[in-house]
């Protein structure tokens, strides 16, 4: 069998020399006619496991809708488990970019994992999509012509949030977040929305990650009497933080704020403490498009589970792939033509309308949702074709 | 910061300070009579928060979890201490941690395959779903109160037992000298045994208590673990009363570090753990080591 598939790439390679020696462009042949590699770096294990099947999860149904093929070559997956581990994520990746040689990178969950993915991709140049990591240097100071984002960047969850503060008729609030990279982007997103509106930030409460122990600030905020309250937690920490700032009797009085992820997937929960807690994201579960149906029910189908935000970056990560390799007819090796291709792509997003922004993150609208019933309710758009600035990105300007 | 807020941080901070003795207690009186240091202690503090979920689930009563997880967990102790932990008396604390790490491994699989990798909420007792008003803006949710008051019953309870009762006595004797108590007739085996599986209840109480206030999620028993290391260090191993004020002082430095001084706040605990060794290396009520 080895052999067999030793004589079949020697062939292959046979006929790409001879094709690269002819007079013929190259682009007529393309570089291999054989299976297109698509190396998954996700979590398959630990915290992020279900976010990481989710993502694979939903690529693999992209790409069953297309018999498995992207512009006619058959996909190999190459999957390795990052276990959101960054101190790894060196030797993760460059098993995959420079080990297996794969054709397209995609992953990682956890920023930590996509900065030391960034440092690498850069320089051996291989083609890489982002599904989750909301990192702002992936698009920002790092941001890179072989690197896209097809999931968000903090600023786009956190930056609409102080115009739907701001509406409410609230001017003052209090911010509290886990301090690491995500929290504190988040944070500095919002800060920045909410003061240009006029608004005043009357106390930023660091919370050491992964602490869940909030009594102590939340009496704190109680005694400054904000009229809003902003936060970043997410998974577990946001289950229990709404259930506290609920069990503090804050509900009632101080309503709270805070980007997408201080419900996703924890709903269930959080219960009726979750009840009227205003959120931004880019995507909400219950979008009513036909989009998002078709998509909820063939991911449904396909897993038995309920397809949720980042499930939809995954989808979409092989449905921009495939529209883009079309356009080069699965030419892997014609690089700036297959980057100017995505580059174009247009989706019909289960999110909504999906391109890319020059530097290679989406440009998507970012919905307001409330909890009412135990369900997450769209209210709205708070920002529509949400740009990231992209601070200190060469490629935006 | 204003007196009335000052008092109710106090009280935030004994309230978390009263929940760490609960899981706390049994580490130190495992760590002082048996020699074992437990990784798998805090473990049971979480299968102990996923048997109220499940429980509250079926029924809606946490005291029905209670009632069935303190006998669950007292002979799911006994288990684990004759099939595992009563082969590592007198070994050193590298085989005691690759045992009771691997443990942990079995118990977190464990939980995966019982109840799933979901974060899970626990609804507060009926009874108990109320606030206490403290002036016009803060309020006291009667849960926490209610847990406070267990946890000094607990520790009431506990001190009468080990101060007054023959048992109590013998496990006093035995973390002092073993060898003695076995000499003068007493079935030391047993009483380890008895004295772990309690632990063990303890620290599962301790979850089920803790559960309807910090939701139920995978992992959630490795931190408390650490923080519980850190009470009994500083209380001195072996001594529940030195884990009660340890666990009051760590209570207390992690509530008013984050109020105080927030940037600083997850090194708090322990600098008031280093600064507890350089004024008493063993601890605040750690015997000598000659004594024992």
């Amino acid at each position: 069998m080895s052999r067999q598939t030793f004589s079949r790439r020697a062939l292959i390679t046979a006929t790409g020399a001879a094709a690269a020696s002819s007079l013929l462009p190259c682009r007529a042949f393309p570089a291999s006619k054989g299976k297109i590699r698509i190396g998954l770096l996700l979590p398959y294990s630990g915290t992020y496991a279900a976010l990481g099947n989710n993502i694979t999860d939903a690529m693999k149904l992209a790409a069953r809708e297309r018999d498995n093929k992207l512009a006619g070559r058959e996909i190999e997956w190459v999957a390795v488990d990052d276990e959101s581990d960054p101190a790894k994520a060196p030797a993760n990746v460059n098993k995959l970019a420079v080990g297996e040689k794969v054709d397209i990178l995609t992953g990682p969950v956890h920023s930590g994992v996509a900065m030391a993915m960034m440092q690498i991709v850069r320089q051996e140049k291989t083609l890489t999509i982002v599904t989750n990591a909301g990192a702002q240097a992936v698009t920002g100071q790092l941001c890179a012509p072989n690197v896209f984002r097809t999931s968000f960047s903090n600023w786009q969850t956190s930056y609409p949030c102080a115009d739907v503060v701001l509406k409410d008729g609230r001017k003052t609030c209090a911010l509290m977040f886990w301090n690491y990279s995500f929290g504190q982007e988040s944070m500095a997103a919002f800060k920045e929305g909410f003061v240009k509106g006029g608004g005043t930030i009357v106390k930023e409460i660091p919370v050491p990650f992964p602490t869940t122990e909030f009594q102590a600030n939340l009496s704190e905020i109680a005694a400054l009497k904000p009229e809003a309250v902003f936060v970043f937690f997410a998974g577990a920490g946001a289950a229990k933080f709404v259930r506290d700032y609920a069990d503090a009797g804050l509900r009632e009085k101080i309503p709270l704020y805070g980007s997408g992820f201080l419900t996703e997937g924890v709903l269930a929960a959080q219960g009726p403490a979750a009840e009227g807690i205003k959120t931004t994201l880019h995507y909400a579960d219950s979008l009513a498009t036909n989009a998002n149906r078709d998509f909820r029910v063939a991911f449904k189908k396909a897993t038995t589970r309920d397809a949720d935000v980042y499930a939809v970056a995954g989808y979409d990560t092989i449905r921009a792939l495939a529209s883009a390799l079309e356009k080069v007819k699965g030419d892997t090796g014609a690089r700036k033509e297959l980057i100017a291709a995505l580059e174009s792509v247009q989706l019909e997003s289960p999110r909504g309308p999906f391109r890319f922004s020059k530097a290679h993150n989406p440009v998507q609208n970012v919905y307001v949702r409330q909890v009412k019933g135990g369900r997450e309710i769209v209210l709205g758009v708070a920002r529509k074709d949400a740009e990231d600035p992209a601070f200190g990105c060469t490629m935006a300007t | 910061m204003s007196l009335s807020l000052f008092a109710l941080q106090l009280l935030n901070g004994v309230e978390y300070g009263l929940l760490l003795f609960l899981v706390a207690s049994g580490l130190t009186l495992i760590f002082g009579v048996l020699g074992v240091l437990n990784f798998a202690h805090g473990s049971f503090y979480m299968l102990g928060a996923y048997l109220a979920y499940w429980i509250g689930e079926r029924t809606g009563s946490l005291a029905v979890a209670i009632a069935v997880g303190i006998p669950l967990f007292f002979a799911a102790g006994w288990v684990v201490e004759r099939l595992a932990v009563s082969r590592l008396y007198g070994r050193d604390h590298l085989s005691q941690l690759l045992l009771t790490y691997g443990l942990v491994l079995l118990f977190n699989e464990l939980q995966r395959a019982l109840f799933g990798n979901e974060v899970h909420g626990v609804a507060t007792p009926r009874l108990l779903a109320f606030r206490l008003p403290l002036g016009e803006l803060q309020s006291w949710p009667a849960y926490r109160a209610f847990t406070c008051l267990s946890c000094l019953a607990i520790a009431a309870a506990l001190r009468q037992m080990l101060l007054r009762t023959r048992f109590g006595m013998r496990v006093r004797a035995g973390a002092v000298n073993p060898e003695m108590v076995e000499a003068l007739g007493v079935d030391v085996r047993r009483l380890l045994s008895v004295l772990f599986s309690a632990g063990t209840a303890l620290a599962a109480l301790a979850g089920i208590l803790a559960a309807p206030l910090t939701t139920v999620y995978p992992g959630m028993g490795e931190g408390v673990l650490i923080v519980s290391f850190v009470v009994v260090v500083i209380g001195g191993i072996g001594s529940v009363k030195g884990a009660f004020f340890g666990a009051l002082l760590v209570g207390l430095s992690d509530t008013l570090g984050k109020v105080l001084i927030p940037g600083i706040a997850s090194a708090m605990v322990y600098a008031v753990m280093a600064a507890v060794l350089l004024w008493r290396p063993r601890g605040l009520f750690g015997q000598p080591a000659e004594a024992r």
